[in-house]
């Protein structure tokens, strides 16, 4: 597979997914970091090439749930958590208005 | 005089037990160690201000126990133990070695600091890392970097580096550091020490302040492997608060379970020689970028291994050693749905912008440093829709066939051993231009938390660099489950070395 370069425009959307801001010469030295990166983990796709399709994992990438029971009493961690928050207006976190 | 630099665990357990010291005088001895070398090495952000009160409390508890009841305590009674800086202590900062957890004190005890209080271990401070485990030598620390106490101009290894700094410099007899690619092997290494990796899921990952969670799990950081064994044995097990964490079998399994192992371990640690097949992946070893002391150096320990008893065969794992490149698109996946929930909302750091997102902008991007920030938007890429099924799902079906390699290669080995690190511990500085060149220091010891399987470092010599003593690690992996195997012969491997 051939990979395009990334572009600035690549970067800032990125930027923006992660909720970060980067100055010019930021962006401009991550991309070229992200070319050397990508380069570098594009030696999986001649490797996927070869492998068995449908291998199944033994443990490594199985994902476990527990069942969805037995909550513990309600809000008898709430305070401790909620005095954590920057800013807080009684039992909430306070946040800046979206709408 | 106690010289907790030369002190074991189980030495220590001994020598309370006797009534040669109290725990006080050990814990004193330890923070004097502290007030002299962290200002050089930098390997603890924080002394827990209660220290004296857990080890007066410990000297208390001592004194009014009958010799049965004293019996009966845990090795870890009294010993005091390092923490890394993204395991959470009820009442204590942790900041993963990040701005972005500014003022966060953790509300609860991560499962392996509960079962710690519980042996009766003195928990001393917490340890600079790499920030959220990000890197190879501690240098990415929003605190500034740990030094190696073997030469204070090179790294002491990371991302676990100030855990290791603080064993080796008799700042605390033992730690607890976190492994993602290699993150307790390589400070262990660097260090001259001995780093576990566990079987993924053998000890709980709840309270631990996660990186990447398929590959994520703390790890004992000791000067012998019998101390290593203890503070495994004291944190490891099922916990109902992490699914993934699992209750290991007490034979070996996922192998045949030699009648060796079982007359090693009915005549415990005393077993002279050993028949295990110890396999070597050569064309690993011949990649580029080995340096020549390690390479040698590991050889002698193959040497070694043979004296022991050990036969030894070349072995061939094709996609193994791809591993690295498997893990920088599933560890910046995972981390960066790690790092999403640090928004200034919940907990931490907050910087006021003009909006709510304005505030996020400002929060992450004043609270995140350089390599957090490169990771998060490489996580951002190789999960977006464009690239999901070009780097992720890829990497995925890489790793599954990287997990059954090892599998298949188990059913013909007992043990695959490789250096711990392609190099003695680096110059500060010296990767901190070039991030590939930092991520190649963790190509042996990624392996084990790709395939989910345990491994080892021991200590295994020095390379001499300007005068200095570098010391060297070789690693030994297992097959899944198989944690004991590893214990026993990295014991047997260290006291050939004596």
């Amino acid at each position: 597979m051939s990979r395009m370069s990334v572009t600035i425009a690549d970067i800032e959307k990125l930027a923006t997914l992660s909720r970060i801001s980067l100055t010019p010469e930021e962006k401009e030295k991550m991309r070229g970091e992200f070319d050397s990166i990508l380069e570098y983990v594009a030696a999986i796709n001649k490797i996927a090439e070869h492998t068995e399709k449908d291998a199944r994992s033994i443990v490594a990438t199985v994902n476990v749930l527990r069942e969805d029971t037995e909550p513990h009493e309600s809000g008898i961690y709430t305070g401790t958590l909620l005095s954590a928050a920057p800013k807080r207006e009684g039992n909430y976190v306070k946040v800046k208005k979206i709408l | 005089m106690i010289d907790p630099s030369s002190l074991t665990i189980k030495d220590a357990h001994d020598a309370l037990m006797r009534g040669d010291f109290t725990v006080l005088e050990l814990v004193q001895a330890c923070l004097k160690r502290i007030e002299e070398k962290n200002k050089e090495l930098n390997a603890y952000l924080e002394v827990y201000a209660n220290v004296l009160e857990q080890a007066k409390a410990a000297d208390l508890k001592l004194k009014n126990l009958r010799a049965a009841q004293r019996a009966q305590l845990s090795n870890l009674f009294g010993v005091p133990i390092a923490l890394k800086d993204n395991i959470l202590v009820k009442g204590e900062r942790a900041s993963a070695s990040s701005r972005i957890l500014e003022g966060y004190i953790a509300p609860y005890d991560a499962t392996v600091v509960r079962k710690l209080k519980e042996a009766g271990a003195i928990l001393l401070g917490r340890t600079n890392m790499d920030e959220f485990a990000m890197g190879s030598s501690t240098e990415t620390s929003a605190f500034g970097s740990t030094k190696n106490p073997y030469d204070t101009s090179r790294v002491p290894g990371g991302s676990s580096g100030g855990a290791a700094a603080a064993v080796v410099a008799g700042m605390a007899l033992g730690a607890l550091g976190t492994d993602t690619a290699g993150s307790v092997r390589q400070p262990a290494s660097f260090c001259g020490l001995v780093g576990v990796k566990n079987t993924y899921g053998s000890i709980s990952r709840s309270g631990l302040i996660a990186m990447g969670n398929s590959l994520d799990i703390a790890g004992p950081i000791a000067k012998t492997v019998e101390d290593a064994e203890i503070l495994f044995d004291c944190v490891k097990g099922r916990d109902p608060l992490d699914s993934t964490s699992v209750e290991l079998p007490r034979l070996p399994i996922g192998g045949q379970a030699t009648t060796h192992d079982s007359a090693c371990q009915s005549a415990g640690r005393q077993q002279p020689t050993t028949k295990l097949k110890v396999g070597v992946p050569r064309n690993f070893l011949e990649m580029k970028g080995i340096d020549a002391d390690v390479l040698e150096n590991f050889n002698q320990s193959i040497e070694r291994l043979k004296a022991l008893g050990c036969t030894i065969t070349d072995i061939s794992l094709p996609t193994v050693p791809h591993s690295l490149a498997v893990y920088y698109v599933v560890m910046p996946a995972e981390l960066s749905t790690n790092l999403s929930r640090f928004d200034g909302v919940k907990y931490g750091l907050y910087r006021e912008g003009e909006s709510l997102l304005g505030d996020y902008l400002q929060t992450r991007t004043g609270g995140f440093g350089k390599e957090a920030r490169r990771r998060l938007l490489l996580g951002a890429f190789v999960l977006s829709s464009g690239y999901y099924d070009a780097y992720y799902r890829k990497a995925i079906n890489v790793r599954i066939q990287i997990e059954r390699e090892f599998a298949a290669a188990f059913e013909e080995v007992d043990v695959i051993a490789t250096p711990t690190t392609p190099t003695p511990a680096f110059k500060l500085g010296e990767k901190m231009t070039d991030p590939l060149s930092m991520y190649v220091a963790d190509i042996f010891t990624i392996v084990a938390n790709m395939g989910a399987i345990p491994a080892i470092s021991i200590p295994s010599g020095y390379a001499h660099r300007e005068g200095k003593r570098l010391p060297l690690g070789l690693q030994l992996m297992a097959a899944y489950g198989n944690d004991r195997r590893l214990f026993m012969l990295g014991t047997l491997f260290e006291s050939a070395q004596q």
